[in-house]
């Protein structure tokens, strides 16, 4: 039973808790994930984790309620206790070495990709930190970005924050124009990856991908998280969560991530009306 | 006077055809005057050869006395001294080729239904004895145990037996390992696992869910932060193996891992839990080892006409020949000689077929079983909305990476010495699947025994 220390609503369907996690927050560097369950028959989920104060011992996450399990996590507030929470899992972000690196983040995604951007930056590397987001409601972390990054760029689907397009048009801007990266990291959305990740093949660019995929045990026992990558199966919770973004098959990676959509609408209605009745 | 019967007495059980469609027990257990009948055909021999097959040692001759005398409870004592998963052991250890396939009454008939006894036993002092046992006094050493399944909690109860203080540290929300994340509900019921493990708290042994030795606290750790005198490792099978055709990613193929942590652990056949898992309508698993027979007959349970495709026949079946009987008579369709060579996807990335080959044996390889070949032009499909691969694991390579000087075979599995346990680094142990690969749950048992006693003695004279 982890407790939770702080909770905040990032944006309407965003929400950040910091969790009481000693054991975790000693070990937890950017990259690495966490498997929590919300209660007694509850689903394991991984989250990645967004931030961690070795001093205080405890682990930040950040969700967004797509689901009857995120759905359930968010009815949770400060004091109250998380069933399970273990980890960390995963290898971490190779930052060594790297002088300058783009970072491309898309929506809440843009938790995840916060750690290692901040990690880069305060390792002395030059890093420009592209965040992209629907609309400007849904933007998170905007002056945590801001601080930790050399150069910042705001996108938008609409145009309400920062300028509109996609974050493979300020990429493309930004290598076209002469910046060398030694590696691009994109975290977001299957598709965004995807594209982000054939945008940078063009250049030669080397690019890490952080992949999301449906997991139980996350340790390396059950085999639900595979991806093919370069052609060999590969599992995300042993051997990434991380990989060449130029080698990973993400058509086949987002047909698995809907694997149980039909399941998870139903079982989110569940909980949205269990909660309603609740009230 | 002996009991002569040339046969065991049967075993009840559910019928077929209603068991198919729940996860109760199948066998529903001995009746007392059953198990003293069965008692007497023991005719405690002078060899007492079925206790070299036991790989734990259990007294099988003393405890069985004390049931002819229907003295169930000191039946019980006696297993317990050498077992420290009495239940566990009498509905899961392969007895065929163990303690019965030694007894003197299988010459001439069939041998004593030793492993119904035993679960008789267990079964009789969980339900009637009130009695903990006793938490031996401290000698004030401590040891940790890594990983909850049958090699870790024996080589945990034997060391708390002998007063160490001992800690078990379990990577899932849950303790039993692959007892309670592999082996289903209808062949081990979970609350007989949670009833071996209460007895273990009760002799002050600790259970750490949650953590995961090699990622939230290494080995070194352990031994150097923690405080721990010695280590033994039993973190258990790895990564599933696949086959390597196309298709294996399509949505609906399971590894049987997967699919049997999804029921097992997570209870997803249950209303009520949050996990959720496919309901296949016509499902093929891959393999032919008793895991294979646990995933088809999982399937069976969620309402699916299944088949097994193995690409040997029926004789090298790997799986215990109980668990072949049981999955034939609930209704699984064995397709021998059948090897699997691409499994085909619909528009929507869900599996739809599997395209198959048949396959006849030829010489002998290494294993020493007749080498399956390919029959030309022998191709055929499978209609499936649904495969479940059980081809055996790989090690976990957590621990390995994160264990500087323990060595490693070239496959991945932990080098350790056959006796005690032993591997390359001072204080570590370890034992069962970590170690062989997958293998038997009694195995994994006596390997942790041997491992406790081993430590006992490597502490004893430090």
């Amino acid at each position: 039973m982890n407790k939770i220390l702080v909770k905040k609503c990032l944006n309407p369907t965003v929400t950040l808790m910091v969790v009481d996690a000693p054991l975790v927050a000693r070990k937890a560097e950017p990259g690495q994930f966490i498997i929590l369950r919300v209660d007694e028959n509850g689903e394991r989920i991984p989250l990645t984790v967004a931030d961690y104060d070795r001093e205080k011992g405890s682990v930040t996450i950040i969700f967004q309620v797509v689901g009857a399990t995120t759905e359930k996590l968010n009815h949770l507030n400060e004091g109250d206790f998380i069933h399970d929470f273990v980890g960390p899992l995963g290898r971490a972000t190779h930052t060594e070495g790297l002088k300058k690196v783009a970072v491309v983040g898309g929506g809440v995604g843009c938790a995840i990709a916060y750690p290692v951007t901040k990690k880069l930056f305060e390792q002395g590397a030059q890093v420009h930190a592209i965040a992209g987001f629907r609309n400007k409601d849904l933007v998170i972390l905007e002056d945590e970005f801001a601080s930790h990054s050399t150069k910042f760029i705001r996108m938008s689907d609409d145009g309400s924050w920062g300028e509109k397009g996609l974050v493979t048009d300020a990429l493309k801007k930004l290598i076209e124009s002469g910046e060398q990266y030694d590696e691009v990291i994109t975290i977001g959305p299957l598709i965004m990856m995807k594209f982000v990740c054939r945008l940078t093949k063009e250049y030669g660019v080397k690019t890490i991908a952080s992949m999301n995929p449906i997991m139980i045990d996350g340790t390396g026992m059950c085999g639900g998280c595979r991806l093919t990558v370069g052609g060999k199966t590969k599992f995300a919770c042993v051997d990434g969560p991380e990989f060449d973004g130029h080698e990973i098959d993400f058509d086949e990676a987002m047909a698995r991530g809907r694997t149980y959509q039909d399941f998870e609408r139903h079982a989110f209605e569940e909980a949205c009306n269990l909660f309603k009745e609740a009230k | 006077m002996p009991n002569m019967a040339p046969k065991k007495n049967p075993m009840p059980s559910q019928a077929a055809d209603v068991r198919n469609h729940n996860f109760q027990e199948v066998a529903l257990g001995y009746t007392a005057e059953m198990a003293i009948d069965e008692a007497k055909r023991c005719l405690n021999c002078k060899n007492h050869p079925c206790v070299s097959g036991c790989p734990v040692r259990v007294a099988i001759p003393a405890f069985i006395r004390e049931m002819a005398e229907g003295n169930f409870e000191t039946a019980y004592q006696v297993i317990a001294r050498s077992s420290s998963l009495p239940a566990v052991c009498g509905r899961v250890c392969p007895q065929e080729t163990q303690c019965e396939s030694k007894c003197v009454r299988g010459i001439k008939g069939e041998p004593v239904g030793i492993g119904r006894l035993e679960r008789f036993a267990a079964d009789w002092h969980n339900a009637n004895s009130t009695q903990k046992p006793q938490k031996p006094a401290s000698n004030g050493h401590r040891v940790a145990v890594i990983g909850s399944g049958p090699s870790g909690l024996t080589c945990a109860g034997d060391l708390a037996k002998m007063g160490y203080q001992v800690t078990v540290f379990e990577a899932l929300h849950l303790a039993g390992g692959v007892l309670v994340y592999g082996i289903p509900e209808f062949r081990l019921p979970k609350s007989i696992v949670q009833k071996e493990i209460n007895t273990l708290r009760d002799l002050g042994v600790q259970i750490e869910t949650n953590v995961v030795i090699g990622k939230t606290i290494t080995i070194d750790e352990l031994q150097q932060e923690y405080g721990f005198e010695a280590v033994f490792i039993g973190s258990g099978a790895g990564l599933p193996k696949f086959m390597s055709i196309p298709g294996e990613n399509l949505k609906g193929v399971y590894s049987a891992n997967e699919f049997l942590t999804r029921i097992n652990l997570m209870k997803a056949y249950q209303p009520g839990s949050d996990t959720p898992i496919q309901h296949g309508k016509r499902v093929a698993v891959v393999g032919g080892g008793n895991v294979a027979m646990d995933a088809a007959r999982c399937a069976k349970r969620l309402g699916a006409d299944v088949t097994i495709v193995y690409r040997r026949t029926e004789a090298e079946l790997p799986a215990r020949r109980e668990e072949v009987e049981h999955a034939m008579e609930e209704g699984i369709v064995f397709k021998f000689l059948t090897n699997p060579l691409e499994i085909l996807g619909n528009e929507q990335g869900w599996v739809s077929a599997v395209r198959c080959q048949e396959m006849e044996l030829g010489e002998p390889d290494a294993s020493g079983r007749r080498r399956p070949v390919p029959k030309e032009g022998s191709e055929f499909t499978l209609d499936l909305d649904c495969v479940i691969m059980a081809l055996g694991t790989s090690p976990n390579p957590l621990i390995k990476s994160t264990t500087e000087g323990l060595e490693t075979q070239k496959w991945g599995g932990i080098i350790a010495d056959e006796n005690t346990g032993l591997t390359s680094r001072p204080g570590v142990y370890a034992g069962g699947d970590a170690v062989t690969g997958a293998a038997t749950v009694i195995l994994a048992m006596g390997a942790g025994k041997n491992a406790a006693a081993a430590i006992d003695e490597y502490l004893k004279s430090k």
